[in-house]
């Protein structure tokens, strides 16, 4: 697949000397959904805003669809359209005219029937008409979104679009969220939400003090990084279980059951030699539960292991 | 150049002018008034006639370019500062669009508000005072010119603005005081010699006594002189924008 957005050595100062991106390298692939998660203050909003030219950032090049974000900044920002992180929006507008001033600002002629079926497909058209200051917040998050697309943009940038809001609103989102890409395009959304990396998309990168931790597909890195247990029940009760095998595979003891823990990363494991060792001592297996760790605690454990560091 | 982007600021811009369409334009009217009520009459009363105009139809250019002055600079200035504040010039920044594009929206909408306001002015003003204008194109001149160079002022106010007081502190601060001395509603030849090379130090006087010359030819210093300073606050208004854009200062964090 295609890269429609590179970055490579991106670096962001604030005026008052925070350092929000540290050498910042990440590629998006054409079409995919990809989140960007990481705890607040980490340079999420930074970094959309560097590639979407909200900010200005230090030295490194980003790339949207191979052009550069600023020799190149009128083709690149064609193909860009973000949705901040608050609900920026002038009150007093009607739904209509903020869309197509939108659409006006990134040079494109009117096209009210392009306008028109994205209000409808986000649900929008009825309100047309209405000041932005009577809508709702979910639906203030949609006029952000239609803004955002009004001139037809490939790649779209969701900064933490279910942040404080509620569950189903937030279900809602994700099945926009999933609308939009169907319909081709890119979407780089940000969270601090692990639930919403995982529902959502292909690929997560990981951000924590400006610096990238990790990037990898989605569920490649829950198995990669992610703890696994397994639990073993036993059929009878075992009140003093075998202390040798207990030391050896390091497991817990409740009851009946056994708790195996051990990571996938690893493979001097043999899980059939601690099982037949489990029989050949005389215990019955009953019943046998894998779990696998979420990646919240995987996000957890890295940022501990990148603060060690 | 991104034409659909510049309109579309200033269709924005000017569609704020219009659903505030009557404050806008009351204000204006209402205080051209009050300055005939008092300064026409009462004064007028005694005074008769400056430079053998009428003393009410000889405030008219004064009253036109105070008003022009306190107008571009704060609708221009309000404008920027509008979009920081609310955080909504985020699109602005992302959309495709030069600083001079930026530029040209903004100011072209505030210097378009001006003028519409200076014309209704004209028009009030008729309703109290016979007018006459000698050099309508030297006026029409004047009237543009100066909208679009105290909008770019106003747009540098705003840029560099910290809070809505700030916006004010020019236009009251410095403008109106400068209007008022710089013989808005009278002539400087009334003055003592030390007033009168006093006065010359003010720009205002020159903007004010060119553009009553466009009226009546008659003017307290050379109309040369006038479009010179016109032209020198322009300019210095560019460079000083220039300079700020190129710096990246104030525009973008
Ligand atoms: N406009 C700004 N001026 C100065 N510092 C800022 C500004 N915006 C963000 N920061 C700082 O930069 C860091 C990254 O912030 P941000 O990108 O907003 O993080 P996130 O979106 O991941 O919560 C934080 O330390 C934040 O305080
Ligand atoms: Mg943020």
């Amino acid at each position: 697949m295609k890269n429609i957005l590179e970055i490579n050595n991106v670096n962001k100062i604030y005026r008052n000397s925070v350092k929000a991106l540290d050498n910042i390298n990440l590629n998006i692939k054409e079409g995919e959904i990809f989140s960007l998660l990481g705890p607040n203050g980490a340079g999420k909003s930074t970094l959309i805003n560097s590639i979407c030219g909200v900010v200005n950032f230090n030295s490194g090049t980003i790339k949207i669809n191979g052009f550069d974000n600023i020799k190149e900044y009128r083709k690149a920002r064609q193909m860009t359209g973000i949705v901040p992180q608050e609900l920026y929006l002038e009150s007093f507008e009607t739904v209509w005219k903020n869309v197509n001033y939108s659409r006006g600002l990134f040079g494109k002629p009117k096209n009210h029937k392009y306008v028109e079926d994205l209000l409808k497909l986000l649900s929008l058209w009825d309100k047309k008409n209405s000041k932005i200051k009577e809508l709702s917040g979910g639906m203030k998050r949609r006029v952000l979104i239609a803004k955002a697309l009004s001139h037809q943009p490939k790649l779209l940038f969701l900064d933490e679009p279910t942040a404080s809001i509620d569950v189903e609103l937030r279900k809602e989102t994700w099945d926009i969220v999933r609308k939009l890409n169907k319909n081709g395009t890119t979407i780089f959304l940000t969270t601090h939400y692990i639930e919403e990396a995982e529902e959502l998309s292909s690929r997560v990168a990981i951000i924590n003090d400006g610096k990238i931790i990790l990037v990898d597909e989605t569920d490649k890195l829950i198995k990669k990084l992610g703890e696994k247990s397994i639990k073993i029940e036993i059929k009878d009760e075992t009140l003093n279980f075998n202390q040798n095998i207990k030391n050896k595979y390091n497991l817990e003891v409740n009851n009946n059951m056994l708790t195996f823990k051990y990571n996938i990363k690893e493979d001097n494991i043999n899980l059939t030699e601690m099982l037949n060792e489990i029989e050949t001592n005389g215990y019955k297996i009953k019943d046998f539960i894998t779990e696998q760790s979420s990646l919240e605690e995987i996000f957890i454990k890295l940022i501990k292991e990148d603060k060690k560091s | 150049m991104n034409y659909f982007g510049v309109k579309a600021i200033l269709i924005h811009e000017l569609d704020r002018f219009k659903r505030t369409l009557l404050q806008s334009l009351a204000s204006p009217i209402i205080t051209t008034s009050l300055y005939f009520i008092v300064f026409g009459t009462a004064i007028g009363s005694r005074i008769k006639e400056i430079d053998g105009i009428n003393y009410g139809s000889y405030i008219v250019p004064g009253m036109i370019m105070l008003t022009i002055l306190t107008q571009a600079l704060s609708n221009a200035s309000f404008a920027i500062y509008f979009q920081k504040f609310t955080s909504t010039i985020y699109e602005i920044h992302a959309a495709p669009l030069s600083s001079f594009e930026i530029i040209l929206g903004f100011v072209g909408a505030a210097a378009i508000k001006s003028v519409i306001i200076g014309i209704i002015i004209i028009i009030t003003a008729g309703f109290f005072v016979d007018i006459e204008i000698q050099h309508p194109i030297l006026m029409i001149f004047f009237l543009i010119l100066t909208s679009i160079t105290f909008s770019l002022f106003g747009f540098i106010v705003g840029l560099y603005a910290d809070g809505f007081e700030g916006l004010q502190i020019i236009p009251i601060l410095v403008i109106t005081p400068l209007t008022f001395l710089g013989g808005s509603f009278y002539s400087i030849n009334m003055l003592p010699e030390f007033w009168q090379n006093i006065s010359l130090l003010n720009p205002v006087l020159y903007l004010i006594s060119g553009f009553r010359y466009s009226f009546y030819e008659v003017s307290d210093v050379s109309i040369l002189t006038s479009i010179i300073t016109i032209f020198t606050i322009l300019i210095g208004c560019i460079l000083f924008i220039s300079y700020t854009f190129i710096k990246g200062y104030k525009i973008k964090d």
